[in-house]
């Protein structure tokens, strides 16, 4: 398979590029919602937009009302996200909620699924529970009790936790917190009793939560696929959600790099424009090779994904790894470029080199994925 | 099943019965690579045998026209070719400036009559090529070359020096810039191809920090080059000589496969022996090298994928020769790092006569030839950020 679109990929993506210029745009939406202290870090009246457009249910199948399309597609929304820095809980919601569900029931996938491909659902993944990403090590336990089971634990940086109608939730239902077995997926539900959040702001304007299962009860039909049989499932889950993020940097990236690029092309200095001095256009030119070479790795990787290649899980994490070094570089690149507006809050740099810091972190670091890298080649 | 899928099966299948298990070795040193050309010694029955069969398939240029000794393959296929090359380790059956830089630039601008001979020549490897492009005074500046092709009616004598010119003591003729007019800077050079033995050429190795000497100068003392030996129009060779860099670029880059897409942490811990890599530090750059590594594999193959039907940015070779040749020099500054004080071995058995530490020093050249990494960043911000006054 060739490594670029076929052709209704690149219609797909034309029509997304305009959409998300148009609609998602930071002024329209992040700016917005941001300054409005919104305290969902989003907009619905755009997330209704994306199930108008089919976006919602793009990787549902089709007997669930869904496009049953793959990664290659999705990361060409979360490319155009990333430009826009388009605030939304596509990633979270469309891309990781549904491939969890999609290893669920008739039940759980009927009772889930037509909210979110509807745009009137929200879904957040809750794994991690400390500061850095360590799904190897689950502590959050579910014990059974009467037909279900009960749920005791936190678990943090859960993003849209807090607006999310059902939290997808990796916790222990046997043996100690490293174990890879003994993991259970629950969809839990956001009015459970004993669920309560702490949400917060973070750097990129992006709302989180700490979330507390104070004994929260749970009937045996929130199980997501097999007890104590979760990990490949979250694995599933994992990957879906580090391609995803890793397409939303080459998105942030490149929109960082545009902006710099036109402003080097406009900015005066000592009688000049300063996209002329060769010191600036080499590290210009350095950081284009960076953005192209991560975009090849991910669009590679969400091929192989969609593939079900063997390869696919090492190269997941070099295509997360490398979109997160090469966006990291054109953020502050791009804010150094900009001399001291870059600082300033009226300037969009900056918000994109928030975004890139944010999504370096989600769901693994490029030291994370760079030690996965090397764990899974041997050494 | 779908016909590339068909063509996949038969090529597996051509694969498994012709090539032959010598061939399918890791390269290790020079002699590993056949060349061709009228003096070329097969390092082995099995190098022969494995040239003879591509070329009797057209499988040392697939994707050349059959007229001119290819196999016709499309992009999909050529990209199946190289697959399933890479899946059993196959090596080239035959590596040559011709394939890489020359022919490309003649399938675009040679008359008929050159591309039916010379293509072939280089399609069955009987002809070795070399380039004369850079002259003592023109590096990175090459445009202002002055070695001289004075016109006399007929054909041209040409006089002057060139130098990095890689293998020109082994290679058969040279693929020549030569200025056919002073008063004109880019429109006064002609692209000229002639042979090595024509009187007044001489060759001259130049020993390299590596201890060897794969590049030469070359001399030429009133050497007669016939009209026909001309590739384009007189004059116009800079059209020609551009359109081959980009080739030349794109083959330096690695972009067709090859050991520098490769990873090396797993190699290097391997070669570490019982301890394994006990250097957490070093570790880490290897994996943070080996995301780079693995992601650059990605963009050559998306590289290619691109630039067969059209969709690559024409300069884009530029920029992967800039990334592929800086990460190449990375890689082997990992490789001796890893390999401690044996990599310093200069003439060892064990280290195959110093091969890490020379081809550690012969990696330092990539970022030089064929357009230093400054004057690809500067092509890079000039043709494809359009960054004014570049």
């Amino acid at each position: 398979m060739p490594l670029y679109h076929t052709e209704d990929q690149a219609m797909l993506a034309e029509t997304v590029t305009g959409f998300m210029a148009d609609e998602g745009a930071i002024k329209k939406q992040l700016r917005h919602f941001r300054d409005m202290n919104c305290q969902d870090g989003f907009g619905h009246a755009l997330w209704k937009q994306f199930a108008e457009m089919g976006l919602t249910g793009m990787l549902a199948s089709e007997a669930d009302g869904g496009m049953a399309m793959g990664h290659v597609e999705a990361g060409i929304v979360l490319k155009e996200i990333g430009r826009n820095l388009t605030p939304s809980p596509f990633l979270t919601t469309s891309v990781m909620g549904v491939t969890a569900l999609s290893g669920g029931s008739d039940d759980l996938r009927g009772r889930w699924l037509p909210g979110v491909i509807a745009g009137e659902s929200v879904l957040a993944v809750a794994v991690d529970e400390s500061p850095k990403h360590r799904p190897e090590r689950i502590a959050c336990k579910a014990e059974r009790a009467g037909n279900g089971f009960r749920l005791q634990g936190r678990k943090a940086f859960v993003v849209h936790g807090a607006s999310a109608d059902a939290i997808i939730v990796a916790a222990r239902t046997s043996g100690s917190d490293s174990d890879v077995d003994g993991i259970t997926l629950f969809a839990v539900p956001k009015d459970a009793a004993g669920l309560s959040h702490e949400n917060l702001r973070l750097v990129d304007s992006a709302m989180a939560s700490n979330v507390t299962f104070d004994n929260v009860e749970l009937d045996g039909d929130c199980v997501i696929g097999e007890v104590d049989g979760g990990r490949e499932l979250l694995n599933k889950v994992l990957r879906a959600g580090r391609i995803g993020a890793a397409a939303e940097l080459t998105g942030v990236g490149q929109g960082a790099f545009g902006i710099t690029t036109a402003y080097l092309k406009t900015r005066k200095q000592f009688g000049q424009l300063i996209g002329e001095f060769q010191a600036l256009q080499h590290r210009a030119a350095h950081l284009y090779s960076e953005l192209e070479i991560a975009e090849a790795a991910v669009i590679k990787a969400q091929q192989l994904l969609d593939g079900n290649s063997e390869r696919a899980d090492l190269m997941t994490s070099v295509a997360k790894a490398k979109a997160s070094k090469a966006c990291n570089l054109a953020v502050r690149e791009g804010v150094q470029m900009h001399g001291g507006v870059g600082m300033t809050d009226e300037y969009d740099i900056g918000l994109y080199m928030k975004r890139d810091r944010a999504l370096a972190e989600f769901m693994g670091d490029q030291y994370y994925h760079a030690e996965r890298v090397a764990q899974l080649s041997g050494y | 099943m779908s016909d590339l899928d068909a063509f996949r099966a038969e090529i597996r299948a051509w694969l498994e019965e012709n090539c032959p298990a010598e061939m399918r070795e890791p390269v290790r040193d020079e002699a590993d690579v056949c060349w061709g050309g009228r003096n070329f010694r097969f390092k082995n029955e099995a190098q022969k045998i494995w040239l003879e069969r591509c070329v009797a398939k057209g499988y040392t240029v697939p994707d050349w026209p059959k007229p001119y000794g290819g196999a016709g393959m499309s992009p999909a296929e050529a990209k199946v070719w190289r697959e399933e090359c890479a899946r059993i380790g196959a090596r080239p059956p035959l590596s040559s400036f011709g394939i890489w830089m020359l022919g490309p630039a003649l399938l675009k601008f040679g008359t008929e009559e050159q591309k039916a001979h010379y293509l072939n020549q280089i399609a069955r490897g009987e002809i070795r090529w070399c380039q004369g492009y850079s002259e003592p005074g023109s590096g990175s500046d090459l445009v202002s070359l002055q070695t001289f092709g004075e016109d006399k009616g007929d054909h041209w004598v040409v006089n002057g020096q060139k130098i990095w010119t890689s293998y020109a003591d082994k290679a058969d003729w040279i693929f020549c810039l030569v200025r056919t007019d002073k008063t004109n800077k880019y429109q006064g050079i002609s692209f000229l191809l002639f042979d090595m033995t024509t009187p007044g050429v001489t060759t001259r190795p130049i020993k390299l920090i590596s201890g060897n000497s794969p590049f030469c100068e070359t001399f030429f003392d009133n050497v007669v080059v016939p009209k026909n030996q001309i590739v384009g129009e007189v004059n116009r060779g800079w059209d020609v000589a551009k359109y081959l860099l980009g080739h030349e670029r794109e083959m330096i880059s690695g972009a067709g496969g090859g050991d520098r897409l490769n990873a090396i942490g797993a190699v290097a811990a391997r070669n570490a022996g019982a301890h394994g890599l006990e250097d957490p530090i070093l570790r880490a750059e290897l994996a943070m090298f080996d995301v780079d590594a693995l992601a650059y594999a990605c963009m050559g193959e998306k590289f290619l994928d691109e630039a067969k039907v059209g969709k690559a940015h024409p300069a884009q070779p530029n920029m992967m020769k800039y990334a592929g040749t800086e990460l190449n020099k990375r890689r082997h500054e990992l490789l001796m790092a890893a390999g401690g004080a044996t990599a310093l071995e200069w003439e060892s058995e064990r280290t195959n006569g110093g091969t890490p530490a020379r081809s550690w020093l012969r990696t330092k050249a990539n970022s030089i030839e064929g357009g230093t990494s400054e004057v690809m960043l500067n092509v890079i911000s000039k043709r494809i950020l359009e960054l004014p006054g570049a």
